[in-house]
């Protein structure tokens, strides 16, 4: 298994919030953490790369146990992590964005240089001195995603890469997120949009109020409208 | 004219070592959101080895050398700081890092005098620039225009450092977004520490720079400290052009301030600050920040009013101390009421603080009025004590609404600074409008009548005012004013959202702080018999804020712990040692480091471990935290 989560807890401050959440991804597989507004699907992501202080549970990378390190070391070990409100810095140029994610070579996973990443996202190509404030909400998600690579990570957690973006932007998105597939990053994704999800993924869990309430294959959950019902749909 | 001209140079060159201080201070605030108090402490230190070094080795290059040597070897010292005592507390609530670094300050102060003595040291001049050059008749010494070329050169090393180097992204980056930072890989405690020794190397070169020009001594911390803070603050935090573009223009207002305008010499920075900030509040090469995203779960200990037993306890802990007179003597007594006052003058400013989160660093000038208030009162109108009593204060109120009107205006750092300026304009009227003042002699004997005379009357008249004054500030904590006020401190858009007047609420609550400090200093212009320009000066500001933070900013009664702690530790130790100040710094640096959240903080905390471990098992949202038994 490339990441294993298990028993994973969470707390801010008094409130309880991810309630033992466990996961499995595979080698070069695309996972889906699918939910509603408020289900904790950030939070999950955020307490396995520890930006969640209080948390216990065990997360195991590649064979090693990570939940006790901080997270720059965690993000050195090739688990990299774009977060859900893009966060890139405004202050920064489109290169100067790429060059804080950039990280050496790793021999288990696909090495992205900036004319790749170019490659991947014309777009970012085409304005490499353009500060990050003065982007559209695509270019910027773009970016997020870019940097990420730029640290050569061997699996991606993606916040929800297609909110709020034009329809135009998410089919980009899937392009790139299925050539990061090609390449072999392994993916978790979280998403509210069953459609975007079913594009990309092998596999799909669902989170409900912080516990993980479903587990399987794209086709499984597909054959279970009533779970689907009962937690995704608005 | 050729005298202009040398003065305007005689400016420039001052805003050389000036403009590397503040430089040091906005890089180290950018990233780490520390203020840091001890950066003046570090210019000093800088001043001092590189004396030492250049007396002990000759030459131009015993000269260059040493300065060089002296500032790396400050930078080593900072990063032993910034490792052992910043580290620990880059999490704990805002502000406590200045009391950290505040203690170290102190420390600094006294530890310098016992390595290099309390006299004032003057150091040799710069080999290759000691003549002057002729301007018109004019002595311009090769020095200065040495200082003049070397400030455009560091900012243009500076800029290329940050503009063109991995370090220097990286830095840019995590002064926007640390978390993010960290989440691509970075390790940010070395980036801190990194950051750390470069502010510091620059402080202390600046110092190190000054010695040809100024002798080197003791109380040049302080000095440059406000000065760095007022440079900042007006370039804007974080804007290393900004810091370049202010050193120049404060130094130039010191150079002609005192050809212009003799009288304001001292405010007309000040003035110059307060208008910035009311303008341009982010400073001029600054950036509006956005509203701060506040992590979740800082407050984790809701308030809540006490409960009947812990009223009673409070009440036996007034009587006791209402009985001090019957065993305790004069001296006791007199200290006992200094300390009644300050908890009046520390939960007003803890009030100001916790409930409405705006750390006034200016918060004297108020408790100052009140005692100005009180003297004019009983000197030249004769009035009564209890008439002076009660509307001495008003001074302070007045004070508070007109400032308090401008100072909300902003918020944060920006806040602080304004508060800070404001309190500085006040003590320069005050000491230099004698014929009103009495400037530097004060006003004396100012006694209070029979009634309140005796040691014992007046502790009990300090300690009554202090417990009703406590009282109130708490009902009005838990009052729907109270409320209205911790809905601001927690979101001002939140707030205006609900349909809260967020400036009118804390503009009140600025009033009502500033009025209670006022009735501090009132009793206070009693009990010394006397008023000076140091009851509203920077020092007192500090001691009150060192109180609020001691006790704990996130509590409800930390003023009055913090203020009773802090004034009894202070007046002991300066009757039993030389070394106050190295005891009372080292002090504040370990409660730093073991209790971050004060001295209440941390006894709540243990209290809830307690209650905690009463029934095991139970998760937390089953059992809220402020429940009570």
């Amino acid at each position: 298994m490339k990441l294993t989560v298990q028993d994973l807890n969470s707390h801010y401050g008094p409130a309880h919030i991810l309630f033992d959440i466990g996961f499995e991804v595979g080698e070069g597989e695309v996972v889906a953490l699918l939910g509603r507004n408020g289900a904790g699907k950030s939070t999950t992501f955020r307490s396995i790369v520890g930006l969640v202080a209080q948390r216990t549970g065990r997360i195991m990378f590649e064979g090693k146990d990570v939940s006790a390190c901080p997270t720059h070391e965690i993000v050195r070990e090739g688990l990299g992590y774009v977060p859900e409100e893009r966060r890139i810095f405004t202050d920064l140029t489109v290169e100067e964005n790429l060059e804080v994610g950039r990280q050496p070579k790793r021999p288990n996973a696909p090495y992205w240089t900036r004319e790749k990443l170019f490659t991947l996202f014309p777009n970012l190509g085409e304005m490499k001195g353009r500060p990050g404030g003065r982007m559209s909400g695509g270019e910027q998600q773009m970016l997020t995603i870019a940097r990420t690579l730029m640290g050569n990570p061997s699996l991606v957690l993606l916040d929800e890469p297609s909110e709020g973006l034009s329809p135009k932007i998410v089919e980009q998105m899937v392009d790139a997120i299925l050539t990061m597939k090609k390449e072999g990053v392994s993916i978790v994704v979280s998403e509210q949009n069953l459609h975007f999800a079913r594009l990309i993924s092998d596999r799909a869990y669902i989170i409900e109020r912080g516990r993980i309430c479903f587990g399987g294959t794209m086709a499984e959950l597909d054959a279970r409208p009533d779970i689907r019902d009962a937690h995704l749909s608005l | 004219m050729a005298f202009y001209v040398v003065q305007f140079l005689t400016g420039l060159a001052s805003a050389a070592s000036l403009f590397l201080v503040a430089s040091g201070l906005s890089i180290i605030f950018g990233v780490t959101r520390i203020v840091n108090f001890a950066h003046g402490a570090f210019y000093m230190i800088g001043a001092y080895i590189a004396f030492t070094l250049t007396e002990r080795f000759s030459g131009a290059f015993g000269f260059w050398g040493g300065v060089l040597v002296a500032a790396l070897a400050v930078a080593l010292i900072g990063v032993l700081v910034e490792m052992v005592l910043l580290r620990r507390i880059y999490h704990a609530p805002e502000l406590f890092q200045l009391l950290g670094t505040f203690g170290l300050t102190l420390m600094v102060e006294d530890l310098v005098v016992l390595i290099w003595g309390p006299d004032d040291l003057v150091g040799r001049r710069a080999p290759g620039f000691k003549g002057a050059v002729d301007f018109f008749g004019q002595n311009i010494p090769s020095y200065d225009l040495f200082l003049i070329a070397l400030g455009p050169v560091v900012l243009g090393i500076l800029w290329l450092l940050f503009q063109r180097t991995r370090w220097g992204v990286l830095v840019r980056a995590a002064t926007q977004d640390r978390d993010m930072v960290a989440a691509l890989g970075v390790n940010q405690k070395w980036l801190f520490t990194s950051v750390f020794a470069v502010g510091v190397f620059l402080a202390a070169l600046g110092g190190a720079l000054q010695i040809p020009r100024d002798a080197v001594h003791h109380a040049m911390d302080l000095r440059i400290i406000v000065e760095v803070f007022v440079v900042v603050v007006i370039g804007g935090l974080g804007s290393i052009i900004g810091a370049f573009v202010a050193a120049v223009l404060v130094s130039e207002l010191n150079a002609f301030g005192i050809l212009i305008f003799p009288k304001i010499s001292i405010i007309l920075v000040f003035l110059v600050m307060a208008v910035v900030l009311i303008v341009r509040p982010w400073g001029l090469f600054g950036k509006p920040e956005a509203p701060a995203r506040k992590t979740p779960g800082l407050t984790v200990n809701p308030w809540r009013p006490l409960t009947s037993n812990e009223r009673l306890a409070a009440l036996a802990a007034l009587v006791i101390a209402a009985t001090l007179p019957l065993f305790a003597g004069n001296y006791a007594l007199t200290v006992g009421s200094e300390i009644a006052i300050f908890v009046i003058f520390a939960v007003s400013l803890h009030f100001l603080m916790s409930v409405g989160g705006l750390a006034s660093f200016g918060h004297a000038a108020y408790f100052g009025l009140g005692a100005y208030g009180v003297a004019f009162l009983a000197k030249m109108a004769g009035l009564p004590m209890i008439v002076c009593l009660l509307l001495g204060p008003l001074l302070g109120c007045m004070g508070a609404a007109v400032f308090g009107f401008f100072a909300v205006q902003l918020s944060g750092v920006y806040f602080a600074m304004l508060t800070l300026a404001f309190a500085q304009i006040v003590w320069s009227i005050a000491f230099q409008w004698v014929s009103v003042t009495g400037g530097d002699n004060g006003i004396l004997s100012i006694w209070p009548e029979k009634w309140a005379a005796s040691p014992s009357h007046f502790y009990w008249l300090a300690l009554g005012v202090a417990a009703l004054v406590t009282i109130a500030l708490r009902i009005a904590v838990f009052s729907p004013f109270g409320y209205a006020l911790r809905a601001t401190r927690d979101s001002v858009l939140r707030s205006e959202a609900v349909g809260i007047n967020a400036k009118r609420i804390q503009w009140t609550a600025f009033v009502i702080a500033g009025t209670t400090a006022g009735i501090g200093g009132a009793l206070f212009a009693y009990l010394k018999g006397s008023v000076f320009p140091d009851n509203l000066g920077i020092s007192l500001s500090v001691d009150a804020l060192v109180m609020v933070l001691l006790g704990g900013v996130e509590t409800v009664s930390g003023g009055v712990i913090g203020a009773i702690v802090y004034k009894a530790l202070n007046i002991w130790l300066v009757s039993q040692t030389d070394l106050s100040k190295l005891v009372l710094g080292g002090f504040i640096v370990l409660i730093v480091v073991v209790f971050p959240k004060g001295i209440v903080g941390m006894l709540e905390l243990l209290a809830q471990r307690r209650r905690k471990s009463s029934p095991p098992g139970s998760s937390l949202l089953a059992k809220p935290i402020e429940s009570t038994e």
